[in-house]
């Protein structure tokens, strides 16, 4: 049965209370969860401070959602397929994709799109719920192959109401595959609200009617999370079929740098989620089970800070892929007509190219007459 | 070689195709034991089983957006799409991932699938089973969209598409499903997907069809050079996008004339690239405006009226006439 957000909390907390470490998840792990979550606020941070200076396009923040990135990121085998959406480079960095790669790509590089070939992870969805089915798809391949791995698709709340949700759903039920469908429920799609896309209770309940299990989590909980998610993943690759989580989360900036989310959601409202940080939330604890201190804190910021400053100065020194890759990669073997449009390209930049430099001369002439 | 109709060639490739690579799996709607509503999987349940011959609940977007996880983990999926006119719940898919997966991962994935999707109209079936949409998908940079016109290059094209690294759109003409044999090669062969054929050569005009039109356009060829004592080309296209510039402007330059007759409506019809194409790089050679001939611009009307929305062999006629005596 769905729990409305307040008992979640409450239940986590107890569950999480400074006596109760958990028995599962080793030391090492959970400081490296929130070493990670640091990592990802960091890097997260400075891609809407680079926007704002024009230093990065238009980027979609994921402040206030570090659990869920973390803890899914955490929980997943390197097997596993991941199959994010735009709102998830903490998730898809953390399986394994270098951080300044990912600011390539939202900085418009296409050479940013290029995801290692020992990762599984697959190119941010940027169509809604679009993503489901592909998981679904991945995670029917590995049965079908038998091979041990699992696919799990991220997805937010507007994404429910697409029908590309009930499309992987049924198909996941129908075929029982190996996946797990991960929504970030952080109560808005751009500015409508939750209440706007469904008149369920929960979003969890609606793998009831696909014929499979729905869990709710606190998605400001990053152990809760990883709990969910890494039960979800074992499940799923001893043939247990698919899972629906859905983490109750917020995100606490904007949809992309691009809008004012002042213009639909309260103060108020957002200082209550901010209450819920899943970044002190988790230090609290580790301070309280002896696993942190003000020297680990310095020294987890500086790490952090320094390992995004260093992908910010790899992505800035990067060279400028040349324009002509546009043409790669349209299909396998380039066509006639492609080879003929990137002669044209690159005709056209040679012509460019000359006019600037005798605009440069004429330039020069004109300066040396006076 | 046996005598086949042009579906059964399809079921022959497929049946080709799954025995030699173990990675090919059927999914579809009614493909498994029903054999497909064509019965162009007629069997193969049967010989491969339920995990290879897949009826899946009935949702395209479903179809297709599996496929792109299956292709992408190692599978090479042949999703069957019942008609055209339903393939639109999929189109998303279509266009924003299975054409451009390749160059959204600069080549980390690919997705190498073919969609078999019957087309064209006049099989007297009710609305939107009757759709020549094949400029959506030309349109579109990343897919290869491929229409034969024969039992022979149906299987050939086939075949050649299981083989291709790309995502390809099959388009069967259904009119011609059971309209005639041919003699089919037993075993495995290609039709280079890319290369459109010339099917008959000739001097004064340049005719260019394919699918359904193609045998339509031969007969009305064959009753105009009777009548007027001329001689007329006639190219398959075979594969739409990207398609054979080189055969086309080559017979075009020779011949100084064009027709494009296609059953899809003309308003950016592909016959329009076409004759654009030929007028940029034939015009010195050209003794005439390009001709169209296409289904008039109004939906697929219900099958009563269908045949005149469709090129008719008179409009055919009046179209190669038009160029011969411009």
């Amino acid at each position: 049965m769905a729990r409305p957000v307040e008992q979640v909390k409450r239940a986590s907390n107890q569950l999480h209370a400074a006596e109760n470490k958990p028995g599962d998840i080793s030391d090492a792990a959970l400081v490296e969860m929130y070493r990670q979550m640091v990592m990802v606020r960091q890097f997260d941070r400075r891609c809407v401070a680079l926007q704002r200076a024009g230093r990065m396009g238009t980027y979609p923040p994921c402040e206030g959602q570090e659990a869920c990135q973390v803890g899914v990121a955490n929980a997943l085998r390197p097997q596993d397929f991941l199959f994010p959406t735009y709102r998830d480079s903490g998730a898809v960095m953390l399986h394994g994709v270098p951080m300044e790669r990912l600011m390539l790509y939202w900085n418009g590089r296409p050479e940013g799109a290029v995801i290692p070939d020992d990762v599984n992870v697959f190119p941010m969805a940027v169509p809604i719920a679009t993503q489901l089915p592909h998981a679904m798809g991945a995670a029917w391949a590995a049965k079908l192959r038998g091979v041990d791995q699992v696919a799990l698709g991220l997805f937010g709340d507007g994404a429910s109401s697409e029908g590309d949700f009930h499309v992987a759903m049924n198909f996941a039920g129908v075929f029982h595959v190996p996946a797990v469908f991960f929504c970030q429920n952080n109560q808005y799609a751009i500015s409508v609200p939750l209440s706007r896309q469904t008149a369920s209770e929960t979003i969890a309940q609606k793998a009831q009617a696909y014929g499979f299990e729905g869990v709710r989590v606190d998605g400001c909980d990053v152990i809760a999370v990883y709990r969910a998610v890494k039960a979800a993943v074992e499940k799923a690759a001893q043939g247990g079929g698919p899972t629906l989580i859905e983490a109750l989360t917020y995100r606490y900036g904007a949809h992309t740098t691009s809008d004012d989310p002042t213009k639909y959601r309260t103060a108020e409202e957002t200082d209550t989620w901010r209450k819920r940080d899943p970044i002190p939330r988790l230090q609290e604890q580790l301070r309280a089970w002896g696993l942190w201190d003000d020297e680990q804190e310095n020294a987890c910021l500086t790490e952090a800070d320094a390992l995004v400053s260093s992908a910010i100065a790899a992505m800035e020194a990067a060279p400028t892929p040349p324009p002509e890759k546009m043409f790669d990669h349209i299909y396998k073997e380039p066509t006639a007509k492609l080879q003929r449009q990137r002669d044209e390209l690159l005709a056209m930049l040679e012509r460019r190219k000359q006019a600037e430099l005798e605009q440069g001369a004429a330039a020069r002439t004109e300066g040396g007459k006076q | 070689m046996s005598r086949l109709t042009l579906v059964q060639a399809v079921q022959d490739a497929l049946r080709e195709a799954m025995r030699k690579d173990e990675r090919i799996i059927l999914l579809g709607e009614d493909i498994g034991k029903n054999g497909g509503v064509f019965r162009a999987t007629d069997g193969l349940f049967e010989e491969f089983g339920e995990h290879r011959v897949i009826d899946t609940p009935l949702a395209e977007s479903g179809i297709i957006g599996a496929s792109v996880g299956l292709a992408v983990n190692g599978l090479r999926p042949i999703p069957e799409i019942q008609f055209m006119g339903f393939i639109y719940p999929a189109f998303e898919q279509m266009i924003s991932h299975v054409a451009r997966i390749r160059m959204r991962s600069q080549g980390r994935y690919s997705v190498p699938m073919v969609v078999r999707v019957p087309f064209g109209g006049r099989i007297r079936a009710p609305e939107l089973h009757s759709e020549s949409t094949e400029t959506f998908f030309a349109h579109t940079p990343g897919l290869t969209v491929v229409a034969p016109s024969s039992p022979y290059d149906a299987k050939g094209l086939l075949l050649a598409a299981t083989e291709s690294e790309d995502p390809v759109v099959f388009l069967e003409p259904m009119r011609i499903y059971r309209a005639f044999r041919e003699e089919v090669p037993e075993g495995w062969y290609t039709v280079p997907l890319g290369k459109a054929a010339v099917v008959k050569e000739g001097a004064d005009v340049t005719v260019i069809a394919w699918g359904t039109m193609l045998r339509e356009t031969l007969d009305v060829v064959s009753r105009v050079e009777a009548a007027q004592g001329v001689s007329i080309e006639v190219i398959d296209l075979r594969t739409l996008s990207p398609w054979d510039e080189d055969t086309v402007f080559e017979s075009v330059v020779k011949t100084g004339r064009a027709v494009v007759v296609h059953e899809a409506v003309g308003q950016l019809g592909l016959g329009a690239e076409i004759a654009a194409r030929i007028s940029e790089e034939c015009i010195l050679q050209l003794e005439a405006p390009v001709a169209r001939v296409s289904s008039f611009d109004v939906p697929t009307p219900l099958f009563a009226v269908e045949d005149l929305h469709a090129p008719t062999p008179e409009r055919i006629t009046a179209g190669i006439e038009k160029v011969l005596t411009f």
